[in-house]
């Protein structure tokens, strides 16, 4: 047996911005064992075969959200997904879908992180308070309104799968809007006037037609397409309500 | 000098590369045979507006093998949309919350089913009783 180790074809969609007009595939001839991951068969490639194959990985263990990739068409954490699920036929890697290429397998994420900052991702406090007051007392009910949210580690699968985002790049997408849910619906926080400006925006929750792939994709069952379906809910409340309320609203 | 070049793939033909995407555009599709069947009732009212002879003349429009052809389409249409609606219902609703619990998925979509069922048979019931 040992003279006959068994491989596994990797396919990888290959760009390097200096050389390549446009991406190319590759394939690459990789020893197998059924114990390995998808992540672990492309560090064999620039271990062994391609030092100049460029991904993004560090923890390994679904922790981290680095290693996003499609893998045969499918948005998944590379860490995650396992080579014999596969063998003998050959898997194609490919760059998450949606998000520009910066080079082979590695994604520009600016784009993403401007929306992170975008949503406050923090909680903004109904009043100033001070440490003399002591800590925030929160129910168990309270902290289920918003901890399936808070899980989400930016692997950016769900924009990977999600149609429209690939359509109009512009659109917050399921991530930052399951971040904004999960700080809107802290019982801590005050600052939700100024994040639905944001959901009630071109780039907001209507952009969302319900295709539903995010939350299917989501390594960590935070449910994106929950936080974006239930703040179309809140938006619509929120136009219709400023013309009861006194104050007006909406900008 | 900056050497970054970013590639954006294009997004042609998006639906058909992921099986998901695919049952998406038919559940969308299939929309167009609810709206339509909505045109079929909305001129039905019409005609019954128009009189008696207006009405049987439409009723009888219904029984040919054209109009019977398109209720079938319709039926499988619209039962196909039914299931997809209730499919992605869970996640669009806010969480219901039944007896301290978080009302799983499943029931939601199980739940919507039923009272679909039980929504078409007694209309068939009561339509069949009128009909008789």
């Amino acid at each position: 047996m040992a003279e006959h180790p068994k491989t596994i074809e990797i396919e990888v969609l290959r760009y390097h911005p200096e050389k390549d007009k446009t991406p190319h595939t590759q394939v690459f001839e990789v020893p197998f064992t059924d114990d390995m991951s998808v992540l672990q068969g492309v560090q064999y490639i620039k271990d062994y075969l391609d030092g100049s194959l460029s991904f993004r990985w560090s923890c390994r263990m679904a922790i981290c959200g680095s290693c996003g990739m499609m893998i045969n068409g499918i948005p998944s954490l590379s860490c995650q997904t396992f080579l014999r699920d596969y063998y003998p036929a050959r898997v194609r890697v490919e760059a998450l879908a949606h998000f520009p290429i910066e080079r082979d397998l590695v994604i520009g994420m600016e784009g993403f992180i401007d929306k992170l900052e975008s949503i406050q991702p923090y909680i903004i406090p109904k009043e100033p308070r001070t440490p003399a007051q002591g800590e925030y007392l929160q129910t168990p009910e309270q902290l289920a309104q918003y901890e399936q949210f808070s899980s989400c580690i930016n692997c950016l699968l769900c924009y990977a799968a999600c149609p429209q985002f690939g359509l109009n790049p512009s659109f917050i997408g399921p991530a930052a809007t399951a971040l904004l849910h999960r700080y809107n619906v802290d019982s801590r926080d005050g600052g939700k006037a100024e994040r639905m400006e944001l959901i009630n925006s071109e780039e907001g929750v209507f952009n969302c037609t319900a295709v539903g792939y995010c939350s299917e994709v989501c390594p960590k069952h935070v449910d994106p397409a929950n936080a974006v379906n239930q703040n179309k809910t809140n938006s619509a409340a929120d136009y219709f309500l400023r013309f009861l309320s006194p104050k007006g609203g909406a900008k | 000098m900056n050497k970054r070049r970013p590639y954006v793939r294009p997004m042609d033909g998006w639906w058909r590369k992921n099986p998901y995407f695919v049952e998406y555009m038919i559940h969308e599709g299939t929309a167009l045979f609810v709206a339509a069947y909505a045109a079929v009732l909305l001129i039905g009212l019409l005609r019954l507006a128009q009189g008696e002879a207006a009405w049987t003349a439409w009723l009888a429009t219904l029984q040919g093998s054209w109009a019977i052809l398109f209720h079938l389409l319709a039926l499988v249409a619209i039962s196909y949309h039914t299931y997809t609606w209730f499919k992605i219902m869970p996640r669009t609703m806010p969480p219901v919350i039944v007896g301290g619990k978080k009302l799983a998925g499943w029931v939601i979509t199980a739940g919507g089913l039923a009272a679909a069922a039980a929504a078409s048979l007694a209309l068939l019931a009561l339509v069949w009783g009128m009909a008789r």
